[in-house]
C-alpha cells in the first residue's frame, strides 16, 4: 500500500469512515420509515389505509413529522432535575445506535486490492489471512443495551412527575428482569457455537443452504431470544412503560420537541439492532445463495431478513393485546428463566455425548 | 495513536471521577460515576482484554450502578435538603496525600521490563481473551471459582430471608 498514517494504511481510514457513515445513515433511514411502515401496516391489518396525504400515498410523512417535532416549543418542568433530564434522551439513543458496531452486515469485499470485512470493527489481516473482529461482540451488546436503561430511569425520575417515575421504574423493573431472560437463552447457542464472535458465528452457519442455521438447532432459544427482546426494548404486548390508558405516556410524559423524538427514535432504533441480532444469532447472518460469487448480495439478504422480522414486530403489535404487569413479571422470572436453564442443561447433555 | 487515544480517555476520567465527588446531586454523582467505569472499560480494550471489559460495563455501569440510582431515586434526596458535610476533610486528605507518595514512589521504582508471561498479545488475539479466561476459570481456579458460587449463593439466600419475613 502507499500511504500509510501511524502505521495503518491510508484505505483502513477510508474503509472505516465509509462503513461507518453507511451504517449508520442505514439505521437513521431504516429508523425514520419504521414509523412510516408501522403506521401503513398496522393501517391496512386493521382496515384502514394508514398515512395518505403527505406525498405519494403518505411516503413523505417520516419527513414531515420530524419538521414538525423539530419546531415544536421545547418545555423543561420547572421542578425537573436539569441535567439528567437534558442527557436522559441522549443516554436511551446512543447505546440503541452504538450496538450496530458489532453486527456484521456482509462478507469481505474488495476494493482497490484491499480486503474490507462489512462489519464496522473488523479489520482483514493480511499476514494472518483472516478478519478479526470484536472477540467478545455479543456480550458487548449486552453490556450495551444494558446501558439503555437508564435513559429511561432517568427519564422518569427526572421529570418530577408520579406518571414519569411509575412509567420509569415499570421500564427498568421490565429491561432488568427480561435482560436475564434474554441473556441466558443465547448461552445455548455459544455452546454450539464455541465463541463470541459474530462474524464466526455467522461462518458456523453458512453450510447447508439455510439448514445450519441455529434456528433449527435452537428452536426454543431463538424464540425465547426474541420474545425477551422484544419485552428489553417495551415493544408491544410488553409496552407496558408507555400504557398510555395508565400512565399518560410513561416515562415521556413531559418531554416534548426533539427529545420526545429522540425516545421514539431510540425505540425504532433498538427494534433495528435486535431485529439484526436475532438474524446474526439465529437465521444465518448476511448467509444466503450466491453470497460467494457476489459478495454485495450479502447486505441484501441481511437487510431483508431484518426488514422481515421488523415486519413481524409491527404484525405482534397490531394483533396482541398488552399484557398486564404481574402477568408480564411471571412470564419473565417464573418461565422463560426456568426454561432457558433447562434448555442450557439440555444442550450441554445433547453436546456432550454427540 | 493510542497515545492520543489514552490521553483523551484519561481526561475524560479524571474529570467524571472529580464529578463524583463534587457535584451537589447524587444523581449527578452516580451518572459520573458510570462514565468513570466506562472510561476504565476502554483500559482494559486497550490493555488487550476486552472480555474484562464487557463484564465491567455489564456488572458494574449495567447492573451495580443501576441498584445504586435506584435506591438514590427511592430515598428521594433533596438537593436544597442536603447538609454540607465536612467529610472528615483533615482525615482524607492525609489518606490522600500517603497514597500519592505511594504512586509515585511505585512509579519512579518499579522496574518496567518486568518477565512477560505465557499469554502475549499476539495469543489473546488468536485465541481469544474469552476462551483463555474460560480455560484458566475451568481448570487452575476452579476452586476458588466454586467457593466464590457458593459464596454468592449464601448472600441471595440471606438476602431473600432478611426481606421477606414470612417464607
Amino acid at each position: 500500500m502507499g500511504i500509510e498514517i501511524l502505521g495503518l494504511p491510508l484505505m483502513y481510514y477510508i474503509a472505516m469512515v465509509a462503513k461507518v457513515l453507511v451504517a449508520f445513515v442505514f439505521v437513521l433511514l431504516t429508523v425514520a420509515y419504521a414509523t412510516y411502515a408501522e403506521r401503513k401496516i398496522i393501517g391496512h391489518m386493521q382496515v384502514r389505509l394508514g398515512p395518505m396525504r403527505t406525498g405519494w400515498h403518505g411516503l413523505l410523512q417520516p419527513i414531515a413529522d420530524g419538521v414538525k417535532l423539530f419546531f415544536k416549543e421545547e418545555i423543561i418542568p420547572s421542578q425537573a432535575s436539569t441535567f439528567a433530564f437534558l442527557v436522559a434522551p441522549l443516554i436511551a439513543l446512543i447505546p440503541a445506535f452504538i450496538t450496530f458496531a458489532v453486527i456484521p452486515f456482509g462478507g469481505v469485499i474488495e476494493v482497490a486490492g484491499y480486503k474490507i470485512p462489512l462489519q464496522i470493527a473488523a479489520y482483514y489481516d493480511t499476514t494472518a489471512g483472516q478478519v478479526f473482529d470484536v472477540n467478545v461482540g455479543v456480550l458487548y451488546i449486552l453490556a450495551m443495551s444494558s446501558l439503555g436503561v437508564y435513559g429511561i430511569v432517568l427519564a422518569g425520575w427526572a421529570s418530577n412527575s408520579k406518571y414519569s417515575l411509575m412509567g420509569g421504574l415499570r421500564a427498568s423493573a421490565q429491561m432488568i428482569s427480561y435482560e436475564l431472560a434474554a441473556g441466558l437463552s443465547i448461552i445455548a447457542v455459544f455452546m454450539l457455537s464455541g465463541t463470541l464472535s459474530l462474524t464466526k458465528i455467522v461462518e458456523l452457519q453458512s453450510g447447508f443452504g439455510g439448514f445450519e442455521w441455529y434456528l433449527f438447532k435452537q428452536p426454543l432459544a431463538a424464540f425465547m431470544f426474541f420474545v425477551c427482546s422484544l419485552a428489553e426494548i417495551n415493544r408491544t404486548p410488553f409496552d407496558l412503560p408507555e400504557a398510555e390508558t395508565e400512565l399518560v405516556s410513561g416515562f415521556c410524559t413531559e418531554y416534548s420537541s426533539m427529545k420526545y423524538a429522540m425516545f421514539f427514535m431510540a425505540e425504532y432504533a433498538n427494534m433495528v439492532t435486535v431485529c439484526a441480532l436475532t438474524v446474526t444469532l439465529f437465521l444465518g447472518g448476511w448467509n444466503g445463495p450466491l453470497t460467494a460469487a457476489i459478495p454485495l448480495l450479502g447486505p441484501v439478504y441481511f437487510i431483508a431478513k431484518v426488514y422481515f422480522l421488523m415486519f413481524v414486530c409491527m404484525w405482534i403489535r397490531a394483533t396482541l393485546p398488552r399484557y398486564r404487569y404481574d402477568q408480564l413479571m411471571h412470564l419473565g422470572w417464573k418461565v422463560f428463566i426456568p426454561v432457558a436453564l433447562v434448555n442450557i442443561i439440555v444442550t450441554g447433555i445433547i453436546g456432550y455425548f454427540i | 495513536m493510542e497515545t492520543l487515544f489514552f490521553l483523551i480517555i484519561t481526561l475524560v476520567a479524571l474529570i467524571s471521577a472529580i464529578l463524583v465527588i463534587t457535584c451537589k446531586n447524587p444523581i449527578n454523582s452516580a451518572l459520573a460515576l458510570i462514565m468513570t467505569f466506562f472510561c476504565l472499560a476502554t483500559y482494559y480494550v486497550m490493555l488487550d482484554a476486552p472480555f474484562m471489559a464487557a463484564v465491567q460495563v455489564m456488572v458494574y455501569a449495567g447492573a451495580i450502578m443501576v441498584l445504586m440510582v435506584f435506591t438514590i431515586m427511592l430515598l428521594n434526596i433533596r438537593v436544597d435538603a442536603t447538609k454540607k458535610h465536612s467529610h472528615k476533610l483533615i482525615f482524607a486528605s492525609i489518606i490522600g496525600f500517603f497514597t500519592v507518595i505511594n504512586l509515585i514512589v511505585m512509579l519512579v521504582k518499579s522496574r518496567a521490563a518486568l518477565p512477560t508471561g505465557p499469554y502475549s498479545g499476539e495469543m489473546i488475539k488468536m485465541i481469544g481473551h474469552t476462551e483463555l479466561v474460560g480455560r484458566e476459570i475451568f481448570t487452575s481456579f476452579l476452586l476458588p471459582f466454586e467457593i466464590t458460587s457458593i459464596l454468592l449463593l449464601v448472600a441471595i439466600i440471606g438476602a431473600v430471608i432478611l426481606a421477606k419475613k414470612k417464607i
